[in-house]
């Protein structure tokens, strides 16, 4: 739809093209976020902005059509924001420290199969922004909840769990995302479906650390 | 221009063993006085970067997106291959190196293909330790599929979203760096040359395109990770972000371009719904082994169809063609990649399309009442759901709708064994370099190459480039080279945003795709590449006079960014089809109608073409030439039986007739004149 009003402005020499981000327009990249007459990725369970289809609306329906809402999330133009804030939160501590090389079998690390399949799960986010921008408090605990389970999970990520969990909830406060008082807007709008759990699981693990030995 | 393939000497098992024992290293000390620049962020980039990093180089990476994260990787579905045997059905390094090179149909080469194969294992492990989600059984090991063209399970997966899963992996190690200091990341900026100082590779010139400024960045080389040109011809399945043009201005720049009319075409994708749309979605594969392609027998009932006055349920069983097993009996739907998806076109062609005329049924009525809803809903739940959201039809109802369509792209920058350009210092790594598919790639070996040569094989052979370096201290971003280079980039953004015509740069792309795809797409010939020169000839004048690019360069500024890869897809283009037009065979995804069997499969000529063609360019409007390099096969046989080839990322069924390659001569002859 905004490729098809972008190419009208520029047929009807108009205005600027509308900016907006997409790029593999099959709901995995994560680029595409706006919020579409007031809820992020429209009105539809489970999609990203980009799998969202004309047919939800009405023939002569208005579309409002807004960028994320978030502080931590600046404007860059018309419906582009500044996303980076979530890789500095990945950067704090979001991984598994392994260098190239040097590590065991694969198959020498055995993972239940439940365990694996909820990693995966905690896994799929596709780190889009919807939950902080759903969130009125602008929190992103789904995020790193997300994050930290999908490593929690599993024994190669236990080394650094406690350090991991305190690292990257620090950061996130430092960036200005608010608190999570528990509305679950995020994972009402969240378009891979993740869980709250993954939250619980957060908090969980954030206290085992405040209060655990393993941290540095 | 003289190509030098660099393959160690040795036996073919010894040569990548005998390669590190003897290459030059750097030592810890001078790493960090030596930078790298990494373009791209997909498997290949991220992993190569994060690999430096650690070793302790000074890396730079840049990508378009926002994050690395979003690179194209993320939407790989299917899996990725290793030699792993963990499921004991005879796979092993030497089975999977034979795969690979009967599967690009022997236009490979047999070095970098065994090395490949070798380190695929350490990429598994490595994934893992990174915590990658494999799927798993229920002992807890690791879960393999079977997948394109392959007789064993060796196929590891996370859902269907192995390439993000794998991504994400690669894109914690890259943050891991970035936090230590080693790597510094550059998101939404775009390579738009290549700075070639005394004949090497010395620095990129990117522009900001969140400012529109231009930046230089040096080192003392370059890696260049940025994926394929599929987009060349506008629907493909490959991200709107992918494009040819980093490739590009480094073959501009001198680095020869090789075998870029080998590109692959997928059956299964969801067809267009409209002129508006922008790219296809892909669907796995494996649906052939259930669904059954037809389209109406009637051409009425084809118009009536698309006109949305009958729907494909009224139509009765006598009126429908199912055209694959009419054709095909002893294979049916399962036929080949390539056979299924001319056919496909060959049936639209003549006016029997559905939808909007470019797409045949994929029905799954047969396979409910066979099966039960309940079988269908488990084997392919995921990928009904998938359809359902975006054609808003039940396939359990009505059926599906297909259309092939351009999926992957063989062609490349040239490497040599060290993955180096023919510009010294300049490495290109994953769908970027022409390496290890021949002219035709498996499924789910795009990610396997691409980890490969990040983790695995860059770290290695970029210090036996690196380790002289180390007495030509730091690269300076202020001499004349980079000057020039900058002034040519801002010229000819000035010069298209100047142009002031009236047509939009998607119009002038979407022809361009369209004039590729009927000309020299998945059938080519002679007249049909001449007809293709002259259109895009012509397209390319019409171009110059008539697009108009709002805004200005110093902005962010979509439009321009899509008008500058559009630029240089003409050029490719042009190339692309000099390049089919030159190979007088067929071979993997490079089907001439002139050299096919008399069943309508690929010929190849061994004699004549068994090599790679690496073209250098000689400025705009002119004809490249072309240098080729011989390939030759020590260790394995050439097999001159008719080859079928399974292409990528869609599952092949583990039963059947494919076990027969030799089954092919039951089909019957194909519909080209
Ligand atoms: C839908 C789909 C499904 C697939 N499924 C599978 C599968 O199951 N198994 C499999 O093995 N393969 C699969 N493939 C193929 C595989 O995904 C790709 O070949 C592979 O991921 C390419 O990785 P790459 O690192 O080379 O490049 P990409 O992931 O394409 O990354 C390119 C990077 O380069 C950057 N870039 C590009 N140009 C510039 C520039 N000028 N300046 C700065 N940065 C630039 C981009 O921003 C991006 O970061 C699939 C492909 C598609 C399209």
């Amino acid at each position: 739809m905004l490729d098809i009003l972008n190419e009208q402005l520029v047929n009807d020499h108009i205005a600027h093209p509308v900016c907006f981000d997409n790029d593999c327009r099959e709901g995995i990249c994560g680029m595409c976020g706006l919020y579409i007459n007031g809820r992020p990725h429209g009105n539809d369970d489970g999609i990203t902005t980009c799998q969202l289809h004309m047919r939800k609306f009405h023939d002569g329906d208005d579309i409002w059509i807004e960028p994320w809402r978030a502080k931590p999330f600046p404007v860059i133009r018309d419906l582009v924001v500044d996303r980076s804030a979530f890789d500095k939160i990945i950067q704090a501590g979001g991984y598994i420290s392994t260098t190239t090389g040097g590590v065991p079998d694969a198959n020498t690390i055995p993972i239940p199969k439940h365990k694996a399949d909820m990693a995966m799960d905690a896994a799929s986010c596709i780190g889009c922004g919807a939950c902080v921008a759903a969130c009125k408090n602008a929190s992103a605990m789904l995020f790193v909840g997300a994050k930290v389970s999908h490593l929690a999970l599993l024994p190669q990520g236990q080394i650094e769990a406690a350090d991991r969990v305190h690292k990257m909830v620090c950061k996130m406060d430092e960036l200005g995302f608010g608190s999570c008082t528990n509305t679950y807007a995020c994972e009402a709008e969240c378009p891979k479906l993740i869980k709250r759990q993954n939250i619980s699981r957060l908090n969980r693990q954030w206290i085992g650390a405040l209060f655990g030995r393993d941290r540095k | 221009m003289k190509l030098d393939s660099k393959i160690p000497a040795g036996p073919l098992a010894e040569k990548w063993t005998n390669y590190k024992a003897s290459q030059k290293l750097v030592n810890p000390a001078n790493k960090r006085k030596l930078d790298i620049i990494v373009v791209g962020t997909g498997l290949a980039g991220a992993s190569a970067a994060a690999s430096l990093g650690a070793m302790g180089f000074n890396v730079d990476i840049f990508c378009i997106q926002d994050s690395p994260r979003r690179a194209h990787s993320i939407a790989a579905q299917g899996g990725i291959n290793a030699a792993k045997n963990y499921q004991n059905d005879g796979d092993s390094v030497e089975r999977l190196f034979r795969d690979t090179i009967k599967g690009g149909d022997y236009r490979a080469r047999e070095a970098n293909v065994y090395r490949l194969a070798e380190v695929s294992g350490a990429i598994i492990d490595q994934c893992v330790a990174q915590g990658v989600p494999f799927a798993r059984d229920y002992g807890g090991l690791l879960d393999n599929r079977s997948f394109g063209g392959a007789q064993v399970s060796r196929t590891f997966y996370a859902k269907g979203q192995t390439g993000q899963q794998l991504l994400l992996g690669a894109y914690g190690v890259l943050s891991r760096e970035i936090a230590r200091g080693t790597v510094k990341l550059h998101t939404r900026c775009e390579m738009m040359d290549l700075v070639v100082v005394e004949g090497r590779a010395r620095g990129i010139i990117v522009r900001n395109l969140v400012t529109g400024d231009l930046e230089r960045y040096a080192a003392h080389a370059v890696v260049l990770a940025t994926g394929g040109y599929g987009n060349l011809y506008y629907l493909s399945t490959n991200a709107m972000n992918s494009n040819g043009s980093a490739a590009w201005v480094c073959h501009r720049k001198g680095a020869a371009f090789a075998n870029p009319c080998y590109v692959q075409i997928h059956p299964t994708c969801i067809p267009v719904h409209g002129d508006y749309q922008s790219k296809l979605t892909l669907m796995s594969e494996s649906l052939r082994n259930d669904g059954r392609i037809w389209v109406p027998k009637k051409k009425e009932d084809a118009e009536a169809i698309r006109a949305g006055k009958l729907k494909p349920t009224e139509i009765p069983e006598e009126n429908r063609d199912y055209y694959l097993e009419r054709r095909y009996p002893a294979f049916g739907n399962l036929v080949p990649r390539d056979v299924a998806s001319r056919a496909a076109k060959e049936r639209c062609d003549a006016g029997y399309g559905v939808g909007t005329g470019y797409a045949v049924y994929l029905d799954f009525a047969d396979a409910i009442q066979r099966l039960g809803k309940d079988v269908v809903e488990q084997k392919y739940g995921n990928l009904f759901q998938m359809y359902q959201k975006i054609t808003d039809e039940n396939p359990y109802e009505t059926p599906m709708m297909i259309y092939p369509a351009i999926h992957y792209t063989m062609g490349g920058l040239w490497v040599d064994y060290e993955l180096q350009t023919t510009i010294p210092g300049l490495f290109a790594a994953g769908e970027a370099n022409f390496s290890d598919h021949g002219a035709n790639r498996l499924g789910a070996s795009a990610l396997m190459q691409g980890l490969a040569d990040g983790y695995f094989v860059l770290p290695y052979t970029m210090q036996n480039y690196l380790a002289d370096q180390i007495y030509v201290g730091k690269i300076s971003s202020t001499t004349p080279e980079f000057d020039k280079a900058e002034v040519a980039v801002r010229e000819r953004l000035n010069k298209l945003t100047t142009i002031g015509g009236d047509k939009t740069v998607d119009h002038f792309h979407k022809a361009l795709g369209k004039i590729m795809w009927e000309y020299c797409g998945m059938a080519r010939n002679t007249e049909s590449l001449n007809k293709a020169k002259k259109l895009v000839s012509q397209l390319e004048d019409e171009f110059w006079k008539s697009v108009f690019i709002p805004g200005n360069a110093n902005e962010m500024n979509p439009e321009l960014e899509k008008a500058y890869r559009l630029e240089d897809y003409f050029e490719l283009a042009q190339l692309v089809i000099d390049d089919a037009m030159h190979r007088e065979e067929s071979c993997g995804g490079h089907f001439r109608t002139e050299h096919q069997t008399e069943d309508g499969e690929t010929l190849r000529d061994d004699e004549h073409f068994m090599y790679v063609a690496a073209w250098e360019y000689q400025g705009h409007g002119q004809p490249e030439t072309m240098e080729k390099e011989p390939l030759v096969y020590e260790h394995i046989q050439v097999s001159h039986e008719v080859h079928i080839t399974y292409l990528a990322s869609g599952e092949r069924p583990s039963q059947g007739p494919f076990r027969d390659l030799s089954f092919g001569r039951h089909l019957a002859r194909l519909f080209f004149p």
